[in-house]
């Protein structure tokens, strides 16, 4: 099956150009290719948009297996092709954890039947997210699910003894251990960023003290063990000087920031309503600040979305009973034009760095994030930097609709994406 | 005035009328053996409380009856919420049959809010009306507690304009406190907060109030001192040593209270903790006006009852 | 609050006719002063309640009136009848007046009612059941300084200053010192787009 793509603008430079692609490989790239096309090929007329590599998301929740009325392998994949995405991690949170080769395996079997986008899934790193028991690392990287991140995200491994032998088993594995920073101990009860908001409205407090301080305890853990850790959801200003600090250092540690910790600020809790509510908490606009300008210096390596999707019996209640967690999937590359490329803190090989390359880098996998150019695999979003759009959580794909950008006017749309020449997604629905 | 969910739903003018109403109603039923009128018959009024509290719950029975109202008491036990009912479901079923007032106390923080927007969605789909009054959420507002304490304070101190307020103790972990600090700044009242810096909530600076770390520099120019309950399990928080060190640092003691001025009055929410928050001699001393509060609450509650039901709907 | 309805007859340009001046004002109380004193005689125990707000300046005056000419004070109080009414439900919560009931309350009591104005006669309905919840009159008599009209309950004054036949386009404004001023009775026409319900005094 071959590709035509004609009128794209790779990373928003240059000229106009087409690509052939042949095979899942792109074969040519130059400007009037499409006069020798045939019959056989299909053509993709991109109308000038930004042809940029597919994005990698490293921190999603598909929900499946166990929490299905809320998002499923399938409903997740169409979202996140939607979305410009061409691989996505799925995190280990599920029912059961994914904490063994079996659960592992499944995750990466009905990802491919769906076969939107490349699913791997993240393994628990102790059992049962318990934070007392190593669990088969070694085992779940070996097996056919290929497992390269571990994490118990939304629980921290909290044990600096269990953290410290996870790295350091982790380290001979060529693995990378993604954690959630949170002392637990400093977190108990928290419902929002401590700060004057949550105060005010009586909102047990979630200190950034909770994240730096894992933070830099994982830091000098990695620097002795000399494994790769992987800092989830940045949140705190404070963090970034943590990270800059452990980067000069020479320790191999990546960070990511969520489009909402972007974004968005405890400011949207005073209505109570737990669209807001997340882990970690929305901070201040410092904060925000902070983010940015840590993501467009590289301190902060890329944007991951924390698609977290509930059905709406876990979010329409009261502030304290809901689950944390928003969609993102969807509305990622848009938050990432409007925070970042709109106040020209990154360009189009900007984006493609945070949302593609290094995430693909960080997660091992060798054929995501790859340079536009004649031999590399066809994997890309198109995006038309004009487009805009306004945001309605029934409309997304998901089966959850708990967005905190709803009714939002974003820039940016996703006109179609492709993996490895096959289109997935174009013009806002899913490959049939 | 449709919900009464913080004290922040209200300015001056409109606190002043909830206090003046008050003033009134108590007027009305001042001396009489009948003590009911007929403001709200055919009107139906929920408690529903999720924390105990006999207290609160009573007064406002008390304030619905007098008026006749229809009250009804929900308790969390022994209803459809222990058996895993959501609280949008119970909410939206006593609207639906017939509240025109759920009155809510809960121990999560936003509780009220939430049953007000889900009253003003089922509002637009069905027309049906339920104001929904806070009763106490979590560790953000008691706004009834807040306006009965300031009634008081008119009465004993003629005005609560220019007057200086001492709360004192469990400053974060108090939904009566964050409802009188605001309350009592919109009525031009300096608040002053005594705690441990543990008992501080993180941000208090940007409160319209001012902090103090003794409570012995404050009392002689005190207007009034309002006496937190501290809550034993607090100790386990390590949010301070023990109640001895409690008691030495922020109690109301017999002596203590005579740094007092002579017209300044003693407050507590109740239920109090004899000893380590106030001393008995104190509470039970002319300057308490602990029963006074209780008095005012049924007619502040009715006041607020008045003001969400008596009239047409807002 | 209440009030409202009355408007301020200056602000409102709508012209006003003058149907009692200050002077006939004095004269008129004095006359229900006379004539209160006249048909109570050798009655013990006659407590005048008012009707706020205007009510409630014009008990006062009528207590003076009385005590200067019989030469004993009777009790003055007032009731505010809102808590009472039976059309809370149409407009916004009213906010609430004095009520002040004399020292020896009201058993066995000849209480006369005062108020400005008569007429739909449901605040005087409202005030005969505030009364009854705080005693048990021996006989109500009720006094006004105007009956207009357009009664809509089997009520009538046992004193009126002055019948005025109205439309029910038209306002009656009662004007006293203590509260507008100075005194004055007028009329004013409020127009025919004016809800009779929200312009017309409706006591």
């Amino acid at each position: 099956m071959n590709l035509l793509i004609t009128n794209a603008r790779p990373y928003g430079e240059g000229e106009l150009v087409d690509v052939v692609v042949r095979d899942g490989v792109v074969t040519e790239i130059g400007a009037g290719l499409a006069g020798a096309r045939d019959e056989s090929v299909e053509v993709l007329d991109a109308d000038g948009a930004v042809l940029l590599p597919g994005f990698v998301d490293l921190h999603t929740h598909l929900r499946e297996p166990g929490g299905e009325e809320s998002e499923t392998i399938a409903s997740g994949s169409a979202a996140a092709a939607l979305g410009g995405f061409t691989a996505v991690f799925a995190m280990p949170n599920t029912d059961p954890v994914a904490d063994s080769e079996v659960v592992v395996e499944h995750v990466r079997r009905r990802g491919a039947e769906v076969g939107l986008v490349d699913v791997h899934p993240v393994g628990a790193v102790t059992v049962g997210l318990a934070g007392e028991q190593m669990a088969e690392l070694g085992t779940m990287a070996r097996s056919r699910a290929e497992v390269r991140m571990f994490s118990d995200d939304g629980k921290c491994v909290n044990d600096p003894v269990i953290m410290r032998r996870a790295l350091e088993y982790a380290s001979a594995l060529n693995v990378v251990i993604a954690q959630h920073a949170e002392d637990h101990r400093l977190t108990v009860g928290a419902q929002a960023h401590e700060g004057v908001v949550a105060s005010r409205l009586g909102l047990a407090g979630w200190p950034a003290t909770a994240e730096e301080t894992i933070v830099a305890r994982d830091c000098a853990l990695a620097r002795e063990a000399k494994a790769a850790l992987h800092v989830c959801h940045v949140s705190s200003a404070r963090t970034i000087d943590v990270l800059r600090a452990a980067k000069a250092a020479g320790v191999r540690v990546s960070a990511e920031v969520t489009p909402h910790h972007l974004l968005l600020t405890d400011a949207a809790l005073t209505s109570y309503d737990p669209v807001n509510k997340v882990n970690p908490p929305l901070r201040t606009a410092a904060d925000t600040r902070a983010m940015r300008e840590a993501l467009a210096e590289g301190v902060i390596d890329v944007v991951a979305t924390d698609h977290a999707p509930h059905a709406a019996q876990y979010k329409d209640t009261e502030w304290a009973a809901a689950r944390p967690g928003m969609l993102g999937l969807q509305t990622a590359l848009s938050i990432v034009v409007h925070t970042m490329v709109e106040p020209g803190l990154l360009d189009w090989r900007g984006v493609a760095r945070v949302l593609s390359e290094r995430p693909a880098e960080i997660g091992g996998l060798p054929d995501h994030g790859r340079p536009i150019a004649v031999g590399e695999p066809a994997t890309f979003a198109l995006v038309d930097p004009d487009g805009v759009w306004t945001v309605r959580g029934g409309s997304l794909a998901s089966k959850a609709a708990n967005t905190p950008f709803e009714g939002m006017r974003l820039p940016a749309t996703v006109t179609a994406t492709i993996l490895r020449g096959r289109i997935t997604a174009r013009d806002g629905k899913v490959a049939a | 005035m449709k919900h009464l969910l913080s004290v922040t739903d209200l300015d001056a003018a409109a606190a002043t009328d909830l206090l003046d109403t008050s003033d009134r109603l108590k007027q009305a039923l001042l001396g009489r053996e009948v003590r009911k009128l007929p403001t709200l018959r055919g009107r139906t009024v929920i408690t529903m409380f999720y924390e105990n509290s006999t207290r609160t719950r009573v007064s406002f029975e008390v304030a619905g009856k007098w008026m006749s109202a229809d009250t009804v008491n929900v308790s969390a036990s022994g209803s459809s919420v222990s058996k895993g009912e959501s609280l949008r479901d119970t909410s939206l079923t006593l609207s639906a049959m017939g509240a025109d007032c759920v009155i809510v106390r809960h121990p999560a923080s936003g509780a009220a809010h939430r049953m007000a927007a889900w009253s003003d969605r089922d509002h637009e789909a069905t027309g049906t009306h339920t104001s929904i009054v806070n009763a106490g959420d979590g560790t953000h507002e008691h706004p009834t507690q807040a306006l009965l304490d300031a009634a008081t304070l008119r009465d004993r101190l003629g005005g609560i304009a220019g007057r200086r307020i001492a709360i004192v103790g469990d400053i974060l972990h108090s939904r009566v406190a964050r409802s009188n600090v605001f309350l009592l700044a919109t009525l031009g009242a300096d608040v002053v907060l005594v705690a441990p810096p543990t008992l501080l909530p993180v941000g208090v600076a940007e409160w319209p109030c001012r902090v103090s770390d003794s409570l012995d520099a404050e009392l002689p120019a005190l207007d009034a001192v309002m006496m937190l309950r501290v809550q034993a399990e607090r100790m386990h928080g390590a949010f301070f040593p023990s109640a001895r060190e409690y008691a030495i640092g922020y109690g109301l003691s017999a002596e203590r209270a005579a740094l007092l001025p002579e017209h300044a009055v003693v407050m507590h929410p109740g239920p109090m903790v004899r000893g380590m928050e106030i001393a008995p001699s104190v509470a039970d001393s002319a300057s308490s006006a602990v029963l006074a509060q209780v008095r005012n609450g049924v007619h502040v509650r009715m006041a607020v009852l008045y003001h969400l039901l008596a009239g047409a709907p807002a | 609050m209440a009030d409202d309805r009355r408007g301020d007859p200056a602000g409102e340009g709508a012209p006003t006719r003058e149907l009692l001046s200050a002077a006939d004002v004095t004269r008129t109380i004095a006359r229900i002063a006379h004539q209160i004193i006249e048909k109570t005689a050798g009655t013990e125990n006659v407590v005048l309640i008012g009707i706020p707000t205007r009510g409630a300046v014009l008990v006062r005056r009528l207590g003076a009136a009385i005590a200067e000419f019989a030469g004993t004070a009777p009790a003055v109080g007032v009731v505010d009848p809102t808590l009472y009414r039976d059309d809370l439900r149409r407009r916004p919560a009213r906010a609430l007046e004095d009520t002040d009931i004399p020292e020896g309350g009201l058993d066995d009591a000849l209480v006369v009612l005062v108020d400005d104005v008569l007429m739909s006669g449901r605040t005087v309905r409202a005030a005969l059941d505030a009364l009854a919840d705080h005693g048990r009159p021996r006989a109500v008599q009720l006094a006004v300084l105007v009956d207009r009209g357009h009664r809509e309950l089997p009520i009538r004054a046992d004193y009126v200053g002055k019948n005025v036949p109205t439309a029910s386009d038209e306002q009656i404004l009662v004007l006293l010192e203590e509260t507008d001023g100075s005194d004055s009775v007028r009329l004013r026409r409020v127009g025919p787009e004016a809800n009779p319900e929200e312009s017309g005094r409706e006591s």
